[in-house]
């Protein structure tokens, strides 16, 4: 064998290899998804399943033993979830895109970097470590676990992503167009909210998407927060549940344990839906 | 130039502009600048030109530890001392690359100057303004139609035209051009440089550029700029012709720069 043969094995050999693994990445997202909807579909068109509370044990057991399809839904986690990843949005969306702005426009004062630096820090918090926080801050005081405390421990979790991708997204933006603003007579304020905001929505609105997919399937923060509902609540200052929340009941009750795999599914659609409009909408408005 | 009057718009007496403390970029420029006419300002690359410009509008107050030095003064009044908002309403400006705000449509763009100032127009006004302004940049007839569409739809000569106009819709007395042909191709150059000539009659015009022969086509007055200091004003014809220093001359007939 020559060595130009040689050659041509190895690089062939080597490709084949990044290839394989760069594959292999894709296998544990498929074997969750095909796991999930093998075993969460049948629950999933039962149309109660959206408009329904969780089941009683005992509604499970009966059902169980006839062999039916386990009546009730997840409406109240549903409904809690939304509250709660609502309320935290819209605390979260302000100060973390004024947040941004500050650490864009003043990137080089020490106290920005401090900030920055701090941002990564929060980013890197252990969620349950958030939730036990927001216990001693929003709970005890409120001397009730509720909705509230528990989009209080979610705002601090998205806070990190909306900051950073404001800040990042900021940055992209040429300084030809903050010149131009203010070429025109435009106070400083005007030009950050009327000329760089808008041009930096894409990716602010993506970022603010992803923190959204990031907190929807936390658990651990709202078990010390939120603690759980078995019915839909609507009062935001009683305690609420949610889909995460359901999936680690439904997991420790024997007899709802087949609900975990439908509700581990209906989380699992709403979040790849999500990242997949976060994607569509980075590329619409990427910054010309 | 056999123009009757001589009005200065613009004077400039030792000005000093520095990035670094002990540095002058732009160092003890003094000249008065006409009104009504064309001046521009040539150089080699880094001879201080797009940073005394900038000075012109208070550009420079956007970065940080950089000075300014001496007496710059539009219409009479000290810029220095005024305003900046105040300052370059008076003295708009196009920068290099043309940037039109990429989230307005054309008719927004050239109305921003008033919108983003909360002046209040009525629509027929607006409406007024937009088209006069198109029409001075010679860009009505190619975009009327499309006044809704992105400003970034139109190609980079019409992009640095609609610039232009947004600079004009707020009625400058002076317009200062930082190479605003440098990234266009030779076409739109040369639609924009006649488009100058027609413009003088309503703006003084200061342009930096980096092109002679566009300082020799087009401008009254050239200045001369080389490692920061002015090295010679006089009228484009006389440089062009008989230049007095002898850095001048080397520039002009391609001896460095």
């Amino acid at each position: 064998m020559n060595t130009f043969t040689y050659r041509k094995i190895k690089n062939a050999s080597l490709y084949v290899l990044v290839c394989l693994f760069a594959g292999l990445t894709a296998v544990p997202l498929f074997a969750i998804l095909g796991q999930v909807l093998i075993k969460g579909w049948r629950q999933l068109i039962v149309s109660d399943f959206f408009v329904k509370s969780t089941p009683t044990t005992l509604d499970a057991l009966i059902a169980l033993r006839s062999g039916e399809i386990i009546p009730g839904g997840i409406a109240n986690g549903i409904v809690g979830t939304i509250l709660m990843v609502l309320m935290a949005t819209f605390i979260a969306i302000p100060i973390g895109i004024f947040a941004g702005i500050y650490l864009a426009e003043y990137k080089t004062s020490k106290y920005a970097s401090i900030i920055r630096f701090l941002t990564d820090l929060l980013q890197g918090v252990p969620s349950i470590v958030v939730g036990v926080v927001a216990f001693i801050w929003v709970v005890i005081p409120l001397k009730s676990y509720s909705a509230l405390a528990g989009s209080a421990a979610l705002t601090v979790m998205m806070l990190p992503l909306i900051i950073r991708s404001t800040e990042e997204t900021m940055k992209m933006i040429p300084n030809t167009m903050k010149e131009a603003g203010l070429a025109l007579g435009t106070s400083y304020p005007i030009v950050i909210l009327r000329v760089m905001l808008p041009s930096a929505f894409g990716g602010i609105f993506t970022g603010v998407l992803l923190a959204v997919s990031r907190v929807i399937g936390e658990t651990a923060p709202l078990m010390l927060t939120a603690l759980g509902s078995t019915m839909i609540q609507w009062d935001v200052t009683r305690p609420n549940s949610a889909v995460s929340l359901l999936i680690w009941e439904f997991y420790n009750d024997p007899n709802l344990q087949s609900l975990v795999w439908s509700a581990s599914l209906f989380l699992l659609i709403f979040v790849l839906t999500l990242n997949i409009i976060a994607k569509q909408i980075a590329k619409k408005w990427r910054i010309q | 130039m056999e123009n009757t009057i001589k009005e200065n718009i613009l004077t400039l007496k030792d000005v000093c502009i520095s990035y670094t403390p002990g540095q002058n970029a732009v160092n003890m420029v003094t000249a008065d600048i006409q009104k009504g006419l064309i001046t521009s300002i040539m150089g080699p690359s880094g001879c201080g030109k797009s940073t005394l410009l900038r000075a012109i509008n208070r550009m420079h107050e956007l970065y940080p530890g950089i000075t300014i030095t001496g007496d710059i003064k539009l219409n009479n009044k000290d810029i220095l001392k005024m305003n900046a908002i105040e300052v370059r309403r008076m003295a708009g400006m196009v920068f290099q690359r043309p940037n039109p705000f990429p989230t307005l449509s054309i008719y927004d763009n050239v109305i921003a100057g008033y919108t983003l100032n909360g002046i209040k127009k009525t629509k027929d006004e607006k409406d007024e303004i937009v088209e006069n302004s198109l029409k001075n940049v010679a860009l009505w007839d190619e975009v009327k139609d499309v006044l809704q569409k992105k400003g970034t739809f139109l190609s980079g000569g019409q992009q640095q035209r609609l610039c232009i106009a947004r600079a004009l819709a707020l009625k400058p007395d002076i317009l200062l051009m930082d190479e605003p042909t440098s990234a266009l191709d030779p076409i739109a150059t040369n639609r924009i440089e006649e488009l100058l000539v027609e413009l003088k009659k309503e703006v003084t015009i200061v342009i930096v550029t980096h092109n002679m022969s566009q300082a020799a086509r087009i401008s009254d007055y050239s200045m001369f700029m080389y490692l920061g200091d002015l090295i010679e004003y006089d009228t484009t014809k006389k440089m062009f012709t008989n230049p007095q220093d002898k850095r001048t001359e080397e520039y002009l007939t391609g001896k460095f720069g």
